[in-house]
């Protein structure tokens, strides 16, 4: 039977979000999106620079089966998020929106205050909103009672590849979210994914991770793996953990020689 | 008239369209959203919205990110 991730009105087969940035190439950017086996796909809006306003836009280059999802990456304010959902609104026809409003520079770590306020104002627009957010159990109930369709909390930094640093915020996170729970940011490697849907994650959003591997086409396949691998070990349900040994292999009937 | 377009001080003729900026500019309607003042200007309303002086115009396009 097939089983669907569902985010608002929307249905996908796929539990891997990837992203647009970092690629050394469009070229293997859609050899990577193909590999990984995504069904969306995230990028992020600016301004045209006005000197030089030539060039092929991005989108020409995405698989048009591809469900896009614009963000609001780079935004430190409510205010300039909510603008670019509403840009992005128009120039996608999508309501679908990830919602990014940065607290920190360094940590690129999310503005929580911000996050809740852009995401308000967006629900109430009619926007399917997926805001990244920390591991915060406490902030994503938050968010999940103002509305938004699902919540993206990080594993690790933006584009750091640590995995997942704090398993049991996010295992509880998920254990309370009555919406998807996205894991957004960190992730660097197959086993890092599977880890996170070990968990019980609904999906995850990567981009560096795949998109700066020495080889990206191959990375994405690994991640679709270790996405579908995770996934299905949590439907499985793992084995209980013990401290002792406990043979697989029966402790009666042994061959026993005597010492001469 | 003076327009602030993408944060740069722009100098156009007073009463100009957002389509008619778009060709100052040398800008394809393709693959860009426009917002005025923070309110979105529609691609059917380009033809007929008349920039005012110190208007803040926002033109963006689709970028790599993730």
């Amino acid at each position: 039977m097939t089983e669907y991730l569902r985010i608002g009105a929307y249905e996908f087969t796929s539990r891997l979000i990837v992203g647009t940035g970092k690629y050394p190439s469009l070229q293997i950017m859609q050899d990577a999106h193909r590999a990984s086996g995504a069904q969306m796909v995230t990028v992020a809006i600016r301004r045209i620079d006005l000197n030089d306003p030539s060039g092929k836009s991005l989108l020409d280059y995405l698989d048009p089966s591809m469900r896009i999802l614009p963000n609001t990456a780079g935004c430190f304010t409510a205010k300039d998020a909510i603008l670019t959902a509403k840009l992005a609104r128009e120039l996608l026809h999508t309501d679908l929106i990830k919602v990014e409003v940065i607290g920190d520079e360094e940590t690129l770590h999310p503005d929580v205050r911000g996050t809740i306020e852009a995401c308000e104002a967006l629900v109430r627009d009619g926007f399917t909103v997926l805001p990244y957010i920390g591991d915060d159990p406490v902030a994503c109930k938050e968010l999940e009672a103002i509305g938004c369709a699902a919540v993206m909390p990080l594993a690790a930094p933006i584009g750091s590849g640590l995995g997942v640093c704090n398993p049991y915020s996010i295992a509880i996170i998920k254990e309370r979210a009555n919406i998807p729970v996205i894991v957004d940011a960190g992730v660097g490697t197959a086993s890092d994914a599977a880890i996170a849907l070990e968990l019980g994650v609904d999906a995850i959003l990567m981009n560096t991770g795949i998109a700066t591997a020495r080889d990206p086409v191959g990375m994405a396949e690994a991640m679709k793996h270790g996405v579908i691998a995770g996934r299905l070990a949590y439907l499985a349900g793992r084995m209980e953990k013990r401290l002792y040994a406990n043979a697989s292999s029966p402790m009666r009937n042994l061959i026993v020689t005597k010492n001469a | 008239m003076i327009l602030e377009i993408n944060g740069e001080k722009r100098t156009l003729e007073d009463g100009v369209t957002i389509a008619a900026l778009l060709l100052a500019l040398g800008l394809d309607r393709r693959g860009i959203a426009i917002a005025r003042n923070d309110d979105i200007v529609s691609a059917s309303e380009y033809d007929h919205t008349i920039c005012g002086s110190e208007d803040r115009i926002e033109i963006i396009r689709a970028v790599a990110g993730g």
